[in-house]
């Protein structure tokens, strides 16, 4: 939207060059999140065509309440990871530990917080066994320290990125299985709940937390030369460091700062089911994540990337979900139509296919 | 890779896979009183049985350079689809089961055009193949499928006695029978010779005129067959269909190989190598059990720490390629 505004402002250049089927409309429809926001808004359409509903929007009990607040509301855990997930891809990597890594921060949190009944002054309160901040520190730490590894093992001992991931996939999961015994840890303290159910001015905290992440990763990035040289890391690993990116510290960092979206995502989750459970906890995550990145159009094979679009994308998963939900379909679809929607993205991202599909599209007409 | 150096570095991993087997069989003889028996080493077979033709199949995918995450759904899609045919069609075993090998292959075929003809990455394509095939299990039905049919409790229940007091299931002979298929197309054939030829350098392959594309479909094809025919022996192991069966399986496959010696890289690496690093997963779990003490969850931990270990060793003998580059799988 933002490029037609732009050419609106400004005066009339002469650009003979250019052919003219490309107008100021077909050039709007190449700004990278034009399709990512086409897909979600047909997606709504039909949610909206099924479910009368969807639009509308109550304010209950200080709350706001709908549809369309669920589906964000639901989102923000997937939209945390696939942020995260975003800047190890653009380096050219992947991330296939994420789900394992909700998994342990879940672990972490429910363990030291777990919540004591205890009777104070006649009335039963819950007691965490630490102070909430430190419990949730340590999740996010411990989820940091497993996304650091990951950033070693690929700068420094420079395993591919899938590899790394997958040690820490299946390590990770046993590691969660091993701290929650291979039960599911209830907890018990009501302040934690917050992250995962409240409301802060009527708005669902867990989509506060997630729209902070994305804020705080956006100012990062187009402020500083960070966004810049993780693209050249990206696009280039060896010209990058030639050129004086410190590609290896960058690579770590950004495999950590995956963690720790995971970590922060991890948390939410088990605040919204009460409980930590290593076996189930973010199970098929890595794969959500890795398709709302790449639906909202960042490139798998490195470089370019977009975290608008990567919001676009979680929120697109899941609207496909509820929308299958709606439908009234066995939900097991689900699976399916993802697995049909990822190959679609592929193939639109596909250079030989788009390049056969203009030659059927203009067989004759030389270009 | 440089080609000279393959010849040097093809011995190393699998030296290493072999030494480490042998030091596990010795360690578990030595601590637990039972363990160095006929039987519990017949078992190892016979519970590895689906992933040892699985693995094959990932074999020869790892050496052309790719991956497949499709073969635990197709795992699972096999049971699925051969229980609901036999148990709710009445289908005979003998049309089954060829029709879902068939069904492997041409699942696997798909998947292979899709990264030959369009140069898609092999990971997004079966991680996609891996979604559609769980999806497809859930499509039949979402509840377990026990199997009663005659034909298949027989060759589930029969026994090959191989001498007194030790026997092995029919499962495992034919994924001995596969593996050793395996071992011939790999070395023996010309379609083996492409697979190290595309894994080594696939712009040199298309240079000296191997059919490339042909090749990898070829691959993939050969991978979605060995996952099929894995998920008819986990069918005759399980005696039944289920959307859940294998979850995680294609991990436990890749581990197998790599631990096996195979360069995830491509071009380096023996399908024998594969045996040995699925006897090794398999030795894991027994070790484990024998021990007792340790709960079941450690099994995930070894297996990730082992395949940590054997990564590092394959990037300390690939000493011709720059470290620390970021590279997509």
């Amino acid at each position: 939207m933002t490029t037609a505004h732009e050419m609106n402002a400004s005066p009339p250049r002469p650009a003979p060059q250019l052919p003219p089927r490309d107008s100021r409309w077909v050039r709007a429809g190449r700004h990278p999140l034009v399709w990512p926001l086409v897909t979600l808004a047909l997606i709504l359409a039909v949610n909206a065509s099924l479910n009368p509903g969807l639009w509308h929007l109550e304010w209950r009990d200080g709350h706001l309440y709908g549809s369309l607040v669920d589906i964000v509301n639901r989102a923000a855990p997937l939209a945390i990871v696939a942020l995260g997930l975003t800047l190890v891809i653009a380096t050219r990597g992947i991330d296939i530990s994420v789900g394992a890594v909700v998994a342990i921060s879940g672990a972490v949190a429910a363990l030291m917080i777990g919540g004591d009944l205890k009777i104070v002054d006649g009335q039963a309160v819950h007691i965490s066994h630490w102070p909430l901040s430190v419990a949730l520190l340590a999740a996010l730490v411990a989820a940091a320290a497993c996304g650091a590894w990951n950033g070693l093992l690929v700068a420094r001992a420079g395993l591919q990125p899938i590899i790394a991931t997958l040690i820490m996939m299946l390590a990770g999961r046993g590691a969660a299985q091993l701290l929650t015994g291979g039960q599911i840890i209830t907890i018990y303290y009501p302040p934690y709940f917050v992250i995962g159910n409240g409301f802060f001015l009527g708005v669902p905290v867990a989509a506060l937390v997630a729209l902070a992440v994305w804020l705080g990763m956006t100012l990062l990035l187009d402020r500083s030369a960070l966004g810049l040289f993780i693209q050249a890391i990206g696009i280039n690993p060896r010209a990058a460091r030639v050129a004086g990116v410190r590609a290896r510290t960058i690579t770590i960092c950004v495999y950590a700062f995956c963690g720790l979206c995971a970590g922060v995502a991890g948390l939410i989750v088990s605040s919204n089911v009460k409980s930590a459970d290593g076996n189930n906890a973010g199970v098929l995550m890595e794969l959500d994540a890795i398709l709302a990145v790449t639906v909202g159009g960042t490139l798998l094979t490195g470089g370019r990337f977009t975290l608008a679009g990567t919001v676009i994308g979680a929120l697109i998963i899941q609207t496909l979900t509820s929308t299958i939900y709606a439908i009234g379909v066995p939900p097991e679809i689900n699976l399916v139509v993802k697995a049909v929607v990822v190959f679609a993205v592929m193939l639109l991202q596909s250079p030989e296919f788009r390049r056969q599909v203009r030659a059927l599209a203009f067989r004759g007409a030389p270009r | 890779m440089n080609g000279l150096k393959m010849k040097g570095l093809r011995i190393p991993p699998v030296v290493a896979s072999v030494l480490l087997l042998l030091a596990m069989v010795t360690f578990g003889s030595i601590m637990y009183t039972g363990f160095f028996s006929a039987q519990v080493f017949l078992n190892l077979l016979i519970d590895n049985a689906f992933l040892l033709v699985v693995a094959v199949g990932m074999t020869f995918v790892i050496l052309t350079g790719g991956i497949d995450l499709s073969v635990g759904s197709v795992v699972a899609l096999t049971t699925m689809v051969s229980a609901a045919l036999v148990e709710h069609r009445h289908w005979s075993a003998s049309v089954v089961i060829p029709l879902v090998l068939a069904g492997g292959a041409v699942f696997g075929a798909v998947q292979g055009w899709l990264v030959a003809r369009f140069r898609l990455q092999p990971f997004l394509v079966t991680l996609a193949g891996m979604f559609l095939a769980r999806g497809l299990c859930y499509l039949i039905s979402i509840d377990s499928i026990s199997i009663t049919d005659p034909t298949f409790t027989a060759i589930a229940q029969a026994k090959v006695v191989l001498f007194e007091g030790a026997s092995i299931s029919v499962g495992s002979v034919i994924a001995l029978v596969a593996f050793a298929i395996g071992v011939f197309v790999a070395h023996g054939t010309a379609f083996g010779r492409n697979v190290y030829a595309i894994g080594g350098s696939e712009h040199s392959t298309l240079l000296m005129g191997l059919p490339v594309a042909r090749t990898l479909v070829g691959v993939y094809a050969l991978s979605g067959f060995c996952s099929a025919l894995g998920g008819v022996l986990f069918t005759f192991y399980m005696l039944s269909g289920y959307g859940l069966h294998a979850t995680g399986l294609e991990l436990d496959a890749i581990a197998a190989v790599v631990i096996g010696g195979t360069l995830l890289a491509g071009g380096v690496g023996l399908v024998a190598g594969t045996l040995c690093g699925v006897l090794m997963l398999g030795l894991i779990q027994t070790l484990i059990t024998f021990d007792g003490s340790l709960s079941a969850w450690w099994t995930k931990i070894v297996i990730g720490a082992l395949l940590l270990a054997f990564c590092l060793l394959q990037r300390l003998t690939q000493r011709n390629q720059p470290g620390g580059e970021p590279a997509m799988a």
